[in-house]
């Protein structure tokens, strides 16, 4: 059955997309989000959210979510459902995300080509786990990642020879989002 | 779909008085009023262009048993928006369907050919017979 987007779109998506824009600017900073949606499952309120507030028509989405949840983001998105996550502007991963080397890195010219991950984790909490640093941050910022795959620092590491060529990840869990930009090194705690 | 686009909301809003009250609905998407991009052709079969922007006002709903209905109405009548697209999905459930027909659809059916048939009606009083052009060919 087919569920309703935000109550109010223009104010709800405004909101939503202020805390993108905090989480994104103070990488590993937990951002709550306030409007309350439900979502059909696996979807998680905020993964949703993020979802409804950054995809439209000309930005293909590529999804591991099921079709449920598939149908509920292309109607009320708009958008285009890519086939291999290496056509889609949006990564929406679920369960365990892809190699982030196997998305759209952009080029030196383009670099806002590459794909923007949106990744619902198991758990984010900050204060512990991972040492985050780089532009946004003064000293370092910790997070906790669960259900963080086991290459995934390996293979974040190596994104930063590309630079500026990359991946971002906005992570969700519950009704929780933080952001980790190209820029940010991570290291284990 | 096309009847109820057609119809004013005050027009299907009396026929409604007559049937079953409408099961409670929840809103998916809308009433939002925006602008729809009209194509044409010359003479049908030319280059397509953009004609001109037209105001349309769209409603989704879902009902209690899982139907959704979808209206597309020209101008900003809202209400009406939401009104056709309960009854977009209502229409699909086949115990209320004969009683919604014959109640708000049939008559507003007819209402709308008669008044067709009148403008026809008053446009053949009009016509022009070009026999003349025809037969000095």
């Amino acid at each position: 059955m087919m569920r309703p987007g935000f109550t109010d779109p223009v104010l709800d998506a405004q909101s939503c997309f202020r805390a993108v824009l905090e989480a994104m600017s103070r990488p590993g900073r937990v951002q709550r989000l306030a409007a309350p949606l439900q979502p059909p499952a696996p979807l998680a309120p905020a993964t949703a959210a993020v979802l409804l507030t950054l995809v439209d028509a000309e930005t293909p989405l590529w999804l591991d979510a099921g079709d449920e949840a598939a149908e509920w983001v292309r109607f009320h998105c708009g958008c285009p459902i890519a086939t291999t996550p290496a056509e889609a502007a949006f990564v929406l991963a679920t369960g365990t995300p892809p190699d982030i080397a196997a998305l759209p890195q952009g080029t030196d010219e383009a670099p806002e080509a590459g794909a923007t991950l949106v990744w619902q984790a198991a758990a984010l909490e900050a204060g512990q786990g991972w040492r985050l640093s780089g532009p946004g941050i003064e000293h370092e910022h910790r997070l906790r990642v669960g259900g963080a795959p086991e290459g995934f620092r390996a293979a974040w590491a190596a994104q930063r020879g590309r630079y500026p060529r990359g991946v971002d990840i906005i992570l969700c869990a519950g009704e929780a989002i933080a952001a980790l930009p190209r820029t940010t090194r991570i290291e284990e705690g | 779909m096309a009847v109820l686009a057609r119809a004013g909301g005050e027009a299907i809003r009396a026929h409604l008085a007559d049937a079953a009250p409408l099961p409670p609905h929840t809103r998916l998407r809308g009433p939002e009023t925006g602008l729809v991009m009209l194509r044409g052709r010359a003479g049908g079969d030319g280059a397509a262009f953009n004609l001109s922007e037209m105001t349309v006002t769209r409603c989704s709903v879902s009902l209690p048993c899982g139907a959704v209905g979808h209206a597309y109405i020209a101008g900003r009548d809202q209400a009406q928006a939401e009104l056709a697209a309960v009854l977009d999905a209502a229409l699909q459930d086949p115990a209320r369907r004969p009683s919604l027909m014959a109640a708000v659809i049939a008559p507003l059916a007819a209402a709308q050919a008669a008044l067709d048939k009148a403008e026809a009606r008053k446009a053949a009083a009009t016509r022009v017979q070009f026999f003349t052009m025809a037969t000095m060919r």
